[in-house]
Parts: C-alpha cells; structure tokens; sequence
C-alpha cells in the first residue's frame, strides 16, 4: 500500500484525480490540499509516496513548495499550461500530466513511478527545482521556512546573500533566513541588474547600495542603507561598476 | 518605379502652357528685332523643339534612375553638356534652314552665349523639378508603406495582446468539465454551453470594435461563471451597474483581462474566499469602471500592479486613445483596485 496525496487548488481538478485513482486500489489517498502551505504540513505528517501535484497554485507555486520539503517523495505533475514548467520536465526526463488527461495517461504514470521507485527513489531533483526556478513568475520572490512557518520574501525587499556553508543566508529588515540553496543558483536565477555578486561569497542587491569604500588593499566594501557592510573583490567591483554605469 | 509626371493631367498642361509660351516668347522676341515673321517663327520652333527633346530625356532618365544628393555635381555638368550639344546641333539646323537670310548668320554667331545660357536655365528647372517631383513620389511611397507597415504591426501587436494568458484558463476549464462529466454531467453540459460562448465571443470581436457596457459586462458574467465552476464557492462576484453607465461605449474585451487579473491575485494568491467587485459609474462624459479585489499584502510580490494582464491593458488604451493616464491602480486596507477611463467624446473617431 503506498500513501498518496493531491495538492492542487481547483476541487474540480483533485476530484478527476481521486476518480483516476479508484482503479489503483493499492494507492491510498492520504490528504487533500488546496495550496502549497496545506501541502507542505500535509507532506510532514503523513510522508506519502507519492504525491499529484499541481504547478500555478495561490501563494506558492508547486516548485516552490517542493523547495520547502527536506526529503521531498516522488511527485506526478499536473499541470494545465506552463511553458516553463513543462521545459523544466523535459530538460529532466520527469513525467507530467497535462491537463486535461485521461485514465490511460493517467495509469501510464502510475505505472511509471512503480517501475521506477524501486530503482531511485527520490523525489524530484534539485536540477528540476532549479530550471523551473528560472521561471519569470518565480524569480521575483524568494519562499523560505522558518521554523513551520512559510515566509515569502519579495526579491526587492532582500539586503543581500551571503554563503554559508551548504546554506545562503538571505538578509532582510527582518533578520536573516537561511535557504538551503547555493551561491551560483542565486547568481542564475536573480535579475543580474540589480543583483551583483560582489564577492564570492556575498551576492548585492545595487538598490540598497549608498557607497562603495575603497577596504584593505585591492579591496571594497559597500555600505547599504540598512547600515550593512558588504565585501567587494576586485572582480566583484569591476561587476558593479558595469552595472551601476561608472 | 514611380509614375510619370505626365499622368497628372495638371502637369502635363502646365508643361505645354510652359513650352508654347516659351516658343512665342522667343517669336516675338526676333520679330521684335525686325527678323521677317516667317524667320522668327522658324528660328523658335528649331530652337526650342530640340530643346523639349532634351528635357524629356532628362526627365524620363530620373524616373528610372533618381539621382541621390551626392550625385547633384554630375547632374549640372551633365546639364551643360546637353546644353553644348543641343546649341551645335540648332547652330547647324539654323544654319541649313535660314542662312540665306541677310544678316542672320552674323546674328546667330552673336546670339550664340545668350542662347546657351537660355537653354542651360530652361534644362536646369526642368532637371530641378523632375528631381523634386521624383523624390516626392518617393517619399510618398514610403510614408505609405510605413504607415501600412504599423497597422499591421498594431493589429499584430493588440491580437497578442489579447491572446496571452488565455491557455492556462482554457486548459483548467476543460479539466474542470473532465471531472464534472463523470459526477455531474448536467453542469459540465452546462459549462461546455458557458465555455462555448465565451470563447465565441473572444473570437466574434475584433479589437477596434466598441461595444457597450452592457454587453461587455454580460461577457464578463459569462467568464466569471466559468471561474466559479472552477473554484467553487471560493469566488463570489458583485457588479454594480451605475445609472446611465449601461450605453456607454468601450473598446471590446477590455475589461477581462482586468477580472482576470483581479481573479489571478484576488484568488490564486490568497486561499481564502475572495470577493471581486465590479462598479461603474459616469462623471464628464467618461465612463468609469471599477474593478477590486482583496490581496494578502504578506505576500504581495512586487510586481503586483503590474501584471502582464494590466500592462497589455494600458498599451491598448494608448493605442486607442493617445493617452497613459487611463488605467490607474490603487490599493487601500488590503483591497486592489483597478480603475480605467473611458473618455465618450473620443468615440466618434476612434482610432
């Protein structure tokens, strides 16, 4: 018996999975939800095997709650149109469902997954998450955990990031929060005009920058309104200069 | 290739006026100089005949060849030139049809300069005017294409417009009548019938068509139906029709991409229930509608007013009217608010 569960928003849309999953008598639904924070708790508690899960959804998009989940389960995506979405699922081989599907694509999955479970178990994979990231939709805001609590941070509210360890720590007005990502994902996905990787380990959003201080010998520090210091390299002030146009 | 000046009828008259004053001028002008009527004539009509000549070879040159600015240099050496060998070529005629006349030869060895810099004058007008004609024919071939050019870039550009984000609620629509079929099947008809005018109506309307409010507002309703299919008793919709508001015009399809934007950030950004308003109302003969929703301003991200529904809206207003100041957006204690003007006077000449 493997434990199942639906996250999409549209009821219409999970009832046409529930129905497709009365032929699986061996899939048992565990949980229902109409968004990614449902889902996020839902997936914790229950630690399902699979889950059906919908891209364009209220707060967070399904990648972004994926993000959100340390081990994520295998996951069928449904989705109805999402250019990007379905470039990412091709580019890593991933089954999705484009909706509206019927019963037969539907089993063709399912049976996908079972062939495959055995062999590599693991849910969607960090490369996914990354190209689907690029998405324009999703490059504007940054979805991070802290504590149980899910908070989204509008890229324009972010100071800057600083590497640490297998973590980056995203600072903001209120503090920092820590996201389990690396430096060059960041550097990738983030608007290059306003965001500057300053530093190897330290990434500038040039809105916040009020001066540049020459620091140490080669060396520059940027002075944020916030009051925050910011490591400059050589590089990294070459890479600002271009881009604030000296 | 560019239409000959002698197909406007106005210029064909003017350039024989032209030539048949000139011919009588040169008349009366010997004959003025007591040469026998019969060598005046004689002389104007092998002067100038030839001289014609000429100049409709020049003119029928620059018709096919237009020369660019650079090249005017070659054009007056080519005019003085031409104006040589026209003067040798009448000298001789002149010579075999009225060297018997007494003291003409002496005259024409005389008259010789003053011809040549007649001639030259004549030729460099006629030049300077067939380059003009030639490159206003030009210019007015490429205003047209142009002009062509960007309205069928404008046509382009408002069918996109309009064809953006439609797939995604097309596709949901249609699973939505999947699932209905197999539990309710007199709803799903019922939403097939809805889907059906819905995307009839998007398809039946051109961009530059004008419709009232009414009908614009009972296409809406059509839309927002479908949406409530789609997200139960989450969605909930209230229009407010003001007084005298129902007959005003407005472009077409205006107003769904501004429900649809509503709905986008109203509903799939907030997972609770959502109500989207619609109101209108008239002040100066603009009409004004009003179109709000909630939003969790916890997660508003940053680009929320300016949606890429919202954005193709403001690019057709200007469009339509010449003006960016139409659609205003406003948000207060966590409601979004979208409000678009519509000036009625335009209307009578509507792009």
């Amino acid at each position: 018996m493997s434990k199942i569960i639906i996250v999409d928003d549209e009821p219409l849309a999970r009832s046409m999975v529930k129905e497709y999953l009365q032929k699986h008598p061996h899939l048992q639904l565990v949980a229902e939800c109409g968004d990614g924070f449902e889902g996020v708790k839902a997936i914790q508690q229950q630690q399902p095997d699979l889950i059906f899960l919908d891209i364009q959804m209220p707060k967070i998009n399904g990648f972004e709650m994926l993000e959100l989940i340390d081990q994520p389960p295998a996951v069928i995506f449904t989705t109805a149109f999402d250019e990007y979405a379905i470039k990412a699922f091709e580019a890593h081989a991933i089954d999705y469902l484009l909706k509206p599907f019927n019963q037969e694509r539907f089993d063709k999955a399912v049976a996908k997954w079972s062939d495959q479970k055995s062999v590599h178990p693991a849910g969607a994979s960090q490369e996914l998450l990354h190209t689907a990231s690029q998405s324009p939709s999703q490059n504007n805001r940054i979805v991070v955990k802290n504590g149980s609590k899910i908070k989204i941070i509008p890229v324009h509210d972010v100071y800057y990031l600083e590497a640490a360890d297998d973590y980056v720590k995203i600072h903001t007005q209120e503090g920092y929060f820590l996201k389990n990502k690396t430096m060059n994902h960041f550097e990738e996905v983030l608007n290059g005009q306003q965001f500057v990787r300053s530093h190897r380990s330290y990434i500038v959003n040039v809105q916040q920058i009020t001066r540049i201080d020459p620091y140490e010998k080669d060396n520059h520090i940027a002075i944020l309104r916030s009051g925050g210091r910011v490591p400059v390299s050589r590089g990294g002030y070459g890479k600002l200069k271009s881009v604030l146009g000296l | 290739m560019p239409a000959s000046p002698f197909s406007a009828r106005r210029f064909l008259f003017t350039f024989s006026i032209a030539w048949l004053a000139l011919i009588a001028d040169h008349v009366i002008l010997l004959y003025w100089l007591d040469f026998s009527l019969k060598t005046s004539i004689t002389d104007s009509i092998i002067s100038n005949l030839p001289l014609m000549g000429v100049c409709l070879l020049i003119l029928n040159t620059i018709r096919f060849y237009l020369p660019g600015r650079e090249q005017y240099g070659n054009i007056l050496i080519m005019c003085i030139v031409l104006t040589g060998l026209w003067l040798l070529f009448i000298k001789w005629l002149l010579g075999l049809f009225l060297g018997y006349a007494e003291g003409y030869e002496i005259f024409l060895h005389q008259s010789l300069i003053t011809r040549f810099s007649i001639g030259f004058l004549i030729l460099g007008i006629v030049t300077m005017i067939g380059i003009n004609w030639f490159t206003w024919q030009d210019y007015q071939k490429n205003e047209e294409r142009k002009t062509d050019a960007e309205k069928l870039a404008k046509e382009a550009e408002l069918f996109k417009l309009r064809q953006q984000l439609q797939p995604h609620f097309l596709f949901n629509s249609l699973n939505s009548i999947n699932a209905l079929i197999g539990s309710r099947p007199e709803e799903a008809r019922k939403m097939v019938q809805q889907l059906s005018d819905f995307l009839r109506g998007t398809i039946k309307k051109e961009e530059t068509q004008w419709v009232n409010l009414r009908e614009e507002v009972q296409y809406l309703q059509l839309y927002l139906d479908i949406e409530k299919v789609r997200f139960g008793n989450r969605l909930s919709t209230s229009i407010e029709i003001g007084e005298g508001t129902e007959i005003m015009k407005l472009p077409a399809l205006l107003l769904q991409p501004i429900v649809e934007n509503a709905i986008k950030f109203g509903l799939y950004d907030t997972t609770g229930e959502t109500i989207i308003r619609l109101r209108t109302e008239t002040k100066n003969n603009v009409l004004i509608i009003m179109v709000s929703n909630p939003f969790d301003p916890e997660t508003a991200s940053p680009n929320k007013g300016t949606g890429f529904g919202l954005k193709s809206v403001q690019r057709r207003l200007y469009l339509l009217f010449a003006r960016n100041d139409l659609l205003t957006i406003e948000t207060k204690d966590n409601i979004f608010t979208t409000h678009v003007k519509i000036p009625q006077s335009k209307l009578n000449n509507p792009i």
